[in-house]
């Protein structure tokens, strides 16, 4: 329960010589500070960080803690981002201290059973994914993408061929085009059609020999599968290109269909929300990437191969692109993707796909009626409907939905997202909620559209806050707390 | 499956309200030929006691840093945890929640990110620092983009030998669809020659990247290398050990413009390399160029005081290509338990974990070089990291020796440097006592080369 007495910062907290933390005496002989430095490297004294005893800081971030919605609080239905229930076993699993207390350049000796696990999710991805070469070094989805593109470069600098542009469709997500960017590419968007499949003239006209790589999301971000993904992957390979899948929304086929299957040359995995990592109030995540075979020379070192009975990494990849971070990879998140996978099995994965878009199609079923769902009367894990009848019809928008759903306990779904529909709401139940759940939330969906606008306007009603001024945030930051004078 | 909440009979409902006979319908979008007719190729489903059973069973199989003598480090270190940090990032409020795109439901996570922004500016004495990036090794390669762009200068970076090569590397990746070229001056000497970093700096540098204290933990001549960089209008990113801030001057006050760390040794255990915690923080000017969140304060209609995501215009989900970055989901998490290391250690205890690093470092390194074969690579002063010669140039014999009696002695630096084959790496945190230093050196002082076996 919230306690209405902890509204202060840290700071505002502190009291001079208090103290949270007791080390031990120095056992070796001291040496004079000033024979080790040089003085003028010195601080004259410790940054001023907050002085607080431990029970200050207990009560403080337990009382943050409550501000919080959280999937385990409530339903999260966060379109695009598979806020799905976060296994408590694989918690523990991956705190095990042979997992989480191996220093990253311990020898290949001493993390044999690391190195097994790892070795054995690559070929799980690989096989989930039908694509068989596996880089489990990107750090999130977006890393995995700029990793994927510059593996793509340097496939084509080394067979002598100059592409400089990028398509895709402009539903994608941001990252989609700022990866691009960041790996050296022009980015050009192809345009969507009223029904949310890609506009394949439009597509046509854009693809030339320049293009290097086609980013798709499918399902895309409207929920949709693209069925046209045929033609479009053969468009893009008679040109010399390579086709990337964002596998952002992998839930919806799990066991169904594989990227490598329809075509991908590229994909990433996001196993903080396909594999159930706990996304930790905004990470961390992972984004192992799976490529075709032509493209493993070109993947981040170190891999991890398996031979003689024993696991080593391998860093003898004279055309890879290099390292994209330090040490191996999001490790942590990866133990427990291993953990979900090896949990469920391939029927167990199946059944994920299939109860994730039973609820959403369940959802969109009845959501309709209330909200109009402009691409039709079917989805894969998630759908897109639209507020804008109702802003024209009583002045609601999408956000005065949104804000008000939190006054009766559901977190937000994403809004004014992808901004190819006008006052976009974006709902993804996932696979682990119930239908007592969805109900719920679909019955205060129609109660909030009767609602008075001028109640909606200022919902949420019931929060500690409500509606900050983000402009004002905007054009004057204050980013951060500063000591007095 | 554990997991999912709807029954066979309720699934069969759902069906009807939808109005198709069964599931499998829903998946009639994608196209037959792509259907998986089989099942995949993966192992069969286990059960949470089973599942229990084979993990732990690789666990085991592994030997850690705890159940060793750990004087490894290179970028990755074992510093001591407090238990309030396990115990507030393992509250599931903060854990399986997301970024707080709906700040009214997010002031937990929003409030701790702002405070975690000004405990980063307090330590760096910069005054703008981001809600994270993933690691050390990326948030270097980020504040190189990022200075790209604040000087428009996209020529040259300057960077030295005595930056964590894996830092290097991960610049140089990020560069090489770019035009820019990154110049490396080498460091046979343990630490960078401003006149040497003067000789290659020029007006199409956008900056120069060092480390301070270095990869081979000696301290560089921070000032005079910004001085240098600043006279020809590039910047100075400095990457830091947020322990070595406990003693030494901060970034901000060295003239450093940008200072980035890998923020792992603040709470957040080792596992094998992540995720760990990207620290960037830059002067007020750079704010706009930023990548990643940043939390800032405002107010709401009440007139609270609250929190929100700001400066969105940067990212990429409002600028697409333009964005600074592609970053959207960071680490969070990490963020959280570097606030709640800080907060618990205070201003004292940090000082007091890097003097006891320091001192014991310093008694390690003077152990070391009073046996047989060992001297110290450099002469440079130096913080918790030296680096180590083996005379006889057995650096893995010896490593391999250690090992055998549960002491991780160091990380060899051949793999990177060949000039620096005979020589590897000892790091010593506050958690290292006399006896295992001493367990150290006794352990490496008793190793017989090859040489001498021959000739006994």
């Amino acid at each position: 329960m919230r306690n209405r007495l902890a509204t202060k910062l840290l700071f505002e907290l502190s009291q001079p010589d208090r103290e949270g933390s007791q080390l031990p005496p120095c056992d070796v002989p001291e040496q004079k500070i000033e024979d080790i430095f040089p003085t003028s490297a010195c601080a004259a004294s410790p940054p001023e960080l907050p002085e607080l005893s431990e029970p200050d800081v207990v009560r403080h971030y337990t009382n943050l803690s409550t501000l919080n919605m959280s999937v385990d609080t409530h339903f999260y239905p966060l379109g695009s981002c598979t806020m799905k229930y976060n296994p408590k076993r694989n918690e523990r699993l991956a705190a095990l201290p042979g997992f989480s207390d191996l220093h990253p350049f311990q020898a290949e000796e001493t993390i044999q059973g690391m190195l097994q696990l790892l070795y054995e999710l690559q070929q799980m991805l690989a096989e989930i994914s039908g694509l068989p070469a596996v880089s489990l070094q990107p750090a999130a989805g977006a890393h995995g993408e700029l990793t994927a593109l510059m593996v793509a470069a340097a496939y084509f600098r080394d067979n002598n061929q100059k592409r400089t542009k990028v398509l895709a469709p402009d539903s994608a997500h941001g990252t989609n085009p700022a990866s691009a960017a960041m790996a050296g590419f022009e980015t050009i968007a192809i345009k969507s059609l009223p029904n949310g499949y890609v506009d394949m003239q439009d597509l046509n006209n854009k693809l030339d020999d320049q293009v290097g790589v086609l980013m798709i999301t499918n399902p895309n971000t409207l929920g949709l599968f693209e069925s046209q993904i045929g033609q479009i992957v053969n468009a893009v390979h008679e040109r010399g290109g390579l086709v990337y899948l964002d596998g952002a929304n992998m839930n919806a086929i799990l066991g169904m269909t594989r990227p490598g299957d329809f075509g991908a040359d590229m994909m990433h995995f996001n196993p903080h929300k396909t594999f159930s990592g706990p996304h930790g109030g905004g990470g961390p995540g992972a984004g192992p990437i799976c490529v075709v075979d032509f493209l493993q020379p070109y993947l981040p070192i170190p891999s991890v191969v398996h031979d003689k009975d024993l696991y080593r990494l391998n860093f003898d990849q004279p055309k890879s692109i290099g390292q994209v971070r330090s040490f191996f990879g999001n490790v942590g998140v990866l133990v427990r993707a291993y953990a979900y996978i090896r949990t469920h099995g391939p029927d167990g994965l199946k059944q994920v796909a299939q109860n994730a878009v039973l609820n959403a199609n369940y959802m969109l079923s009845r959501v309709r009626h209330i909200l109009p769902v402009p691409q039709g009367n079917r989805c894969m894990h998630e759908f897109v409907a639209t507020a804008s009848q109702l802003k024209n019809d009583k002045g609601i928008s999408a956000m005065d939905i949104a804000k008000r759903l939190l006054d009766f306990g559901f977190h937000a779904p994403t809004v004014y997202f992808p901004a190819t529909v006008p006052e976009s709401i974006m709902i993804e139940p996932t696979e682990t909620e119930s239908r007592a759940t969805l109900d719920a939330f679909t019955e205060t969906l129609f109660r909030i559209t009767d609602e008075p606008s001028e109640l909606l306007h200022e919902a949420p009603h019931s929060t500690w806050i409500s509606r900050p001024n983000e402009v004002q945030a905007a054009r004057q930051p204050v980013t951060r707390w500063k000591p007095a004078g | 499956m554990t997991y999912f909440f709807n029954t066979p009979q309720q699934q069969k409902e759902m069906c009807e309200v939808i109005g198709i006979q069964d599931v499998d319908e829903l998946f009639s979008q994608i196209p037959a030929e792509f259907r998986l007719t089989g099942d995949l190729q993966l192992p069969a489903a286990m059960g949470e006691l089973e599942l229990t059973q084979h993990m732990t069973g690789l666990a085991a199989k592994n030997y850690p840093a705890g159940q060793n003598v750990c004087f490894l480090g290179a970028g990755s270190y074992d510093h001591f945890i407090p238990a309030t940090v396990d115990a507030i990032a393992s509250r599931s409020e903060f854990y399986t929640s997301y970024t707080p795109y709906q700040p009214e439901v997010s002031q937990g996570n929003l409030q701790a990110t702002f405070e975690y922004q000004s405990l980063i500016c307090q330590l760096t004495g910069m005054e703008v620092s981001n809600a994270s990036l993933y690691d050390g090794g990326s948030a270097v390669a980020e504040a190189v983009l990022m200075c790209l762009s604040a000087t428009r200068r996209y020529g040259k970076v300057v960077t030295v030998g005595s930056v964590h090569p894996e830092y290097r590397q991960t610049t140089a990746t990020y560069l090489q669809n770019l035009e820019t070229e990154l110049v490396t001056v080498p460091t046979p000497g343990g630490t960078a020659a401003p006149e040497q970093i003067a000789a290659v700096v020029d007006d199409t540098t956008a900056c120069v990247l060092i480390q301070h204290p270095n990869f081979f933990g000696c301290l560089e001549e921070v000032e005079a290398i910004a001085q240098i960089a600043h006279d020809h209008g590039a910047l100075l990113v400095q990457s830091f050990d947020p322990i070595s801030l406990g003693l030494l001057k901060r970034p901000a006050d060295l003239g450093a413009d940008v200072a980035v760390a890998e923020g792992q040794s603040l709470g957040t255990p080792m596992q094998f390399g992540g995720p760990y915690l990207g620290i960037l923080a830059c002067r007020e000017k750079f704010v706009r160029r930023m990548p990643g969140r940043i939390v800032g304060q405002t107010e709401d209609r009440h007139g609270r005081r609250c929190w929100v995501l700001t400066l969105q215009t940067r990212e990429q989900h409002i600028r697409r290509e333009k964005a600074t970055s592609n970053i959207c989901t960071n680490q969070g998490l990490f963020a959280l338990r570097a606030s709640v290391y800080l907060a618990t250690m205070g201003p004292k205890g940090l000082k007091e974990t890097a003097t006891l690093s320091m001192q014991k470092a310093h008694y390690a390194a003077e152990c070391l070089s009073n046996t047989s074969r060992l001297e110290p690579a450099f002469a440079q002063p130096f913080f918790k990291e030296f680096v180590v010669r083996d005379e006889n140039g057995q650096v893995q014999q010896l490593l391999n020796a250690a090992q055998q009696q549960g002491i991780l002695a160091g990380v060899s630096l051949g793999k990177w440097f060949p000039e620096l084959s005979d020589c590897f790496l000892v790091t010593v945190t506050e958690k290292r006592t006399k006896s295992e230093i001493d367990q150290l050196t006794a352990c490496l002082g008793s190793v017989n080369s090859p040489s001498e076996i021959l000739h006994a």
